[in-house]
């Protein structure tokens, strides 16, 4: 069986700065595979590669078989890989139904002027939108929040709307960019249901990075441990936190 | 009697004004950058369309023209953000400005070689005689510009809230690292965006011409619509439409009762006061980030 998503050396340097170094990592269909790390050690740069942000200096990319280097950032949405963000990137001046409803645009097969005219045909597609994106919002419980704006919301709702508008998506590959930093204990609970259920029900393969390792060693079947933009350690949960050169990255020399 | 009049003929300037302002704030929206030609865009809407229509030209039925000259405006728009404004992506905000401003002086200047640069009127059935209603005599032209407007705008609204095109606009210029991983093509709908503006501008512009001569250096009230757009909140395109209309109704009350000399300034006072009290515009969608 190949792996879904297939990272091969690949390497991306800022001038004189290597982001990540000659990194090699396959995530396979159904798990979750978490990346920790170190700050600064190239964990979100991981991601804005795999989303096309940034190309990289060397290295292959593929996804379902699919090479990714061939496409741009907006293509990727179409081969099925969602993502969020770290520092959450939602349309700010628009209500919650119509950023998950953004999320729909890849599903999108009427024309400009049959939605101009408003045919029977928009109205049915419209409707099939509708629904799919009020399954997310039961399975996330957004309920109360539909028609307010996300200008207004409190940071742990924009945060499980971002992870909402991804889903709307309906992706195979679900990237999460820290879905539990800022979060409160309980809420950080919730999201660990949640990425449990989007594996278990929705069928849907989850890559994340996150710092909370109590949510890491919960959620993931293997984890990729990563200092200065290269692989430390890889494993199950267990193997990575008793590796001693992770616990030499995260605590120093001597610590262990 | 008088001041529904004066209301009328304000509110028919306020809607060039307001269209105008649209396509400002369209493009501040869409790509964060101020299109300083669009006053220009409107002049040479006018033009196509009297170059197509009026006899001692192509001599086409004018609603034939009025369509064609939207279309090209909207093609032109759509290429110049292709061939020219796509490749000062990344560069700061000045080096657009002084493009934009670069741009208009081409359009005043090639629109004169080819129309000249003596005032033309438009051939056009909108222009044609006066409504009486009751003692009050209204231009035709004056009401076919707000009903125009008015068509134009349920045109928008529909467009923005009907169709995934508007909808993807809209996203792009609210968050374009968000737009793009939604699967927008981002780029290529900033270039709709352009083409968009463009067709809003031909449309102005036959509005415009319909209500009096143009010449080249018509699109200078495009500065007036820069007021506009700003008493308006630049970013909201109802406000674009009210603030052109506020600018448009000052002025000719302005005229009839302030001296001569203080008149003319009746509009940018607004804007300074606006911009004292209200910094974000009257209809601002901005709200301060709280940190």
């Amino acid at each position: 069986m190949s792996a879904l998503l297939d990272i091969r050396n690949a390497t991306l340097k800022f001038g004189g700065v290597v982001a990540v170094n000659d990194l090699s990592f396959t995530v396979e269909e159904g798990e979750v595979y978490a990346i920790v790390g170190p700050n600064g050690a190239g964990k979100s740069t991981v991601f804005n590669l795999i989303s096309r942000f940034y190309d990289p200096f060397s290295g292959a990319i593929t996804f379902d078989g699919n090479n990714l280097l061939d496409r741009k950032a907006d293509e990727v949405a179409d081969l099925g890989i969602a993502r969020t963000f770290q520092n959450i990137e939602l349309f700010e001046h628009a209500t919650v139904l119509q950023n998950l409803l953004v999320g729909r645009h890849r599903h999108r097969r009427t024309t400009l002027v049959e939605e101009m005219l408003f045919t029977p045909r928009v109205r049915r597609e419209e409707k099939r939108h509708r629904e799919a994106v009020e399954e997310v919002i039961d399975f996330l419980d957004l309920q109360p929040y539909r028609n307010k704006m996300i200008a207004g919301l409190p940071y742990g709702v924009r945060k499980v709307v971002e992870v909402g508008r991804a889903l709307a998506t309906g992706p195979r590959l679900l990237l999460l960019d820290e879905p539990a930093s800022g979060l409160s204990v309980e809420e950080t609970q919730d999201m660990r249901w949640w990425i449990d259920d989007i594996r278990k029900q929705m069928g849907i393969t989850v890559l994340m990075v996150e710092h909370d390792m109590g949510l890491v060693s919960g959620v993931s079947d293997r984890v990729l441990a990563l200092a200065d933009g290269a692989k430390l350690a890889e494993g199950t949960p267990a193997e990575v936190q008793s590796d001693p050169a992770v616990i030499e990255a995260y605590l120093g020399a001597g610590a262990a | 009697m008088e001041v529904l009049q004066l209301l009328v003929s304000g509110l028919a300037n306020g809607c060039v004004y307001g269209l105008i302002a649209l396509g400002f704030v369209l493009i501040y929206k869409a790509t964060e950058a101020v299109n300083f030609a669009q006053g220009d865009f409107m002049m040479l809407g006018a033009f196509v369309t009297l170059g197509l229509t009026n006899a001692q030209y192509m001599d086409l039925p004018f609603w034939v023209a009025a369509p064609m000259a939207i279309a090209i405006m909207a093609v032109l728009g759509y290429l110049l953000d292709f061939f020219v404004l796509r490749h000062l992506f990344g560069q700061s905000q000045t080096a657009v400005v002084i493009l934009t401003i670069a741009l208009g002086f081409v359009i005043r200047f090639i629109a004169g070689a080819i129309w000249g640069h003596e005032p033309q009127t438009l051939e056009s059935p909108l222009a044609v005689g006066d409504l009486r209603v009751g003692g009050v005599v209204l231009g035709m032209a004056d009401v076919a510009v707000i009903i125009v407007t008015v068509l134009l705008t349920l045109f928008l609204y529909q467009f923005f809230q009907r169709t995934k095109l508007g909808l993807a606009m809209q996203a792009a210029s609210q968050n374009q690292m968000a737009a793009y991983f939604m699967g927008i093509p981002v780029r290529r709908v900033q270039g709709m965006i352009w083409g968009l503006s463009g067709a809003v501008a031909a449309v102005a512009g036959i509005l415009f011409a319909s209500k009096g001569a143009i010449d080249p250096n018509a699109g200078l009230l495009g500065i007036k619509a820069f007021a506009a757009a700003v008493i308006g909140g630049f970013g909201s395109l109802p406000g674009a439409l009210a603030g052109g209309l506020i600018v448009g109704v000052i002025e000719p009350f302005a005229a009839r009762y302030l001296a001569a000399g203080y008149s003319q300034i009746a509009p940018y006072a607004l804007l300074l006061f606006v911009l004292v009290f209200r910094p974000h515009g009257l209809f601002s969608q901005v709200r301060t980030k709280k940190v």
